[in-house]
């Protein structure tokens, strides 16, 4: 499996703060990485570089070769932990909107995951519930054919059986070639699906490794460390 | 199927463990087709990658083989499954018995408790 992305020595700053400090990290094709940190830790400011919506002070990052722009918003498929679709819109108007701008957007895919979850297509967005909405988006996400999926707190604040959807949807679109950046501090709840965990803070790197070799080597969760780690 | 993983250990060696389980207690005989690797990711909540790692693994073991297209598969010779559930039982039972003796309760005085003990 090859490199996917890189970043090497990457800054960011903000007046005097540094949201990320010499962040050098590589990540490689056909992984689910778990990015984790508390909050502030600088998990935003690196999934908005890698998206190409704000720029590195210092150091490079390069996508499958490229530096984020145009080419790699094609390979790219981002969830922001903010809601961004128009409200307005009904749920069939914001899949033909994603089909119209990624060419690697798979329609069929959408609405049979949106009619299996028993949402009328003719719905408007402002009328579905918060947990349908959060599932309308990481489906807008995943129906693409991406070669990088950045999902930022795709679990917080939605209930257990929605974020076991969540899970399942991330699971039953995985696929070799691509790989799955999911940042979170909820870690428990999503452990057991990564292959990687990326522990950041003030900015830097603090571990990256595997999930199992991290409990081989603790014997304890990935959350356990966490918390060790991450201890005030 | 009872996926449940203890959070402590590592995913990998613990899936084979529940493969070996379904097998030894005969959810799964010698010749069936398993589940796939997905399915498996899927009930038990882990990644695919660790599942086709820990199936890789049962297959240097003997415990399953790989068919080119068509799925994995439980080995004829289902000793080693049996054999990996002798061993859990084995040191799931140590580790009661450590417990309780910890509580200072001798042998003799577990094995009333356990006779008395009723579910529910």
């Amino acid at each position: 499996m090859g490199e996917l992305f890189r970043c090497d020595s990457l800054c960011k700053d903000y007046g005097s703060v540094k949201a990320l400090n010499q962040l050098s990290l590589s990540v490689a094709s056909g992984k689910i990485i778990g990015l984790l940190g508390p909050n502030g830790a600088g998990k935003t400011t690196l999934i908005k570089i890698i998206n190409g919506l704000l720029q590195p002070s210092y150091g490079t990052v390069l996508i499958d070769g490229k530096q984020p722009g145009v080419d790699t918003k094609k390979i790219v498929s981002y969830l922001p932990d903010v809601n961004y679709l128009n409200n307005w819109m009904t749920v069939e108007q914001i899949v033909f909107m994603f089909a119209d701008f990624y060419e690697d957007f798979r329609t069929d895919l959408a609405f049979e995951m949106i009619s299996r979850l028993g949402i009328d297509r003719k719905q408007r967005l402002k009328s579905l519930s918060k947990g349908n909405k959060e599932k309308v988006s990481l489906i807008l996400v995943m129906s693409r054919k991406a070669k990088l999926y950045v999902l930022d707190e795709p679990i917080a604040g939605v209930d257990p059986a929605t974020r076991d959807y969540i899970i399942s949807t991330i699971i039953n679109n995985y696929n070799p070639e691509a790989s799955v950046l999911i940042s979170t501090h909820l870690i428990s709840d999503i452990e057991s699906i990564l292959d990687e965990v990326i522990f950041i803070k003030n900015g830097g790197i603090v571990l990256h490794d595997t999930v199992d070799h991290i409990r081989e080597e603790h014997n304890m969760s990935v959350d356990d460390l966490f918390r060790e780690v991450f201890k005030w | 199927m009872d996926w449940r993983l203890d959070k402590k250990r590592p995913i990998c060696p613990q899936i084979g463990e529940k493969i070996c389980v379904f097998i030894a207690s005969g959810e799964f005989n010698a010749g069936d087709r398993l589940m796939s690797v997905r399915d498996v990711a899927l009930q038990a909540g882990v990644t695919p990658n660790t599942v086709q790692k820990s199936f890789e693994q049962l297959e240097q073991q003997g415990v399953i083989y790989s068919k080119r297209g068509s799925g994995w598969f439980v080995s004829e010779n289902t000793g080693i499954a049996k054999e990996v559930l002798q061993s859990l039982i084995r040191s799931k039972t140590i580790h009661y018995l450590n417990d309780m003796q910890s509580l200072g309760l001798d042998k003799k005085e577990i094995i009333e408790i356990i006779k008395e003990f009723r579910y529910g």
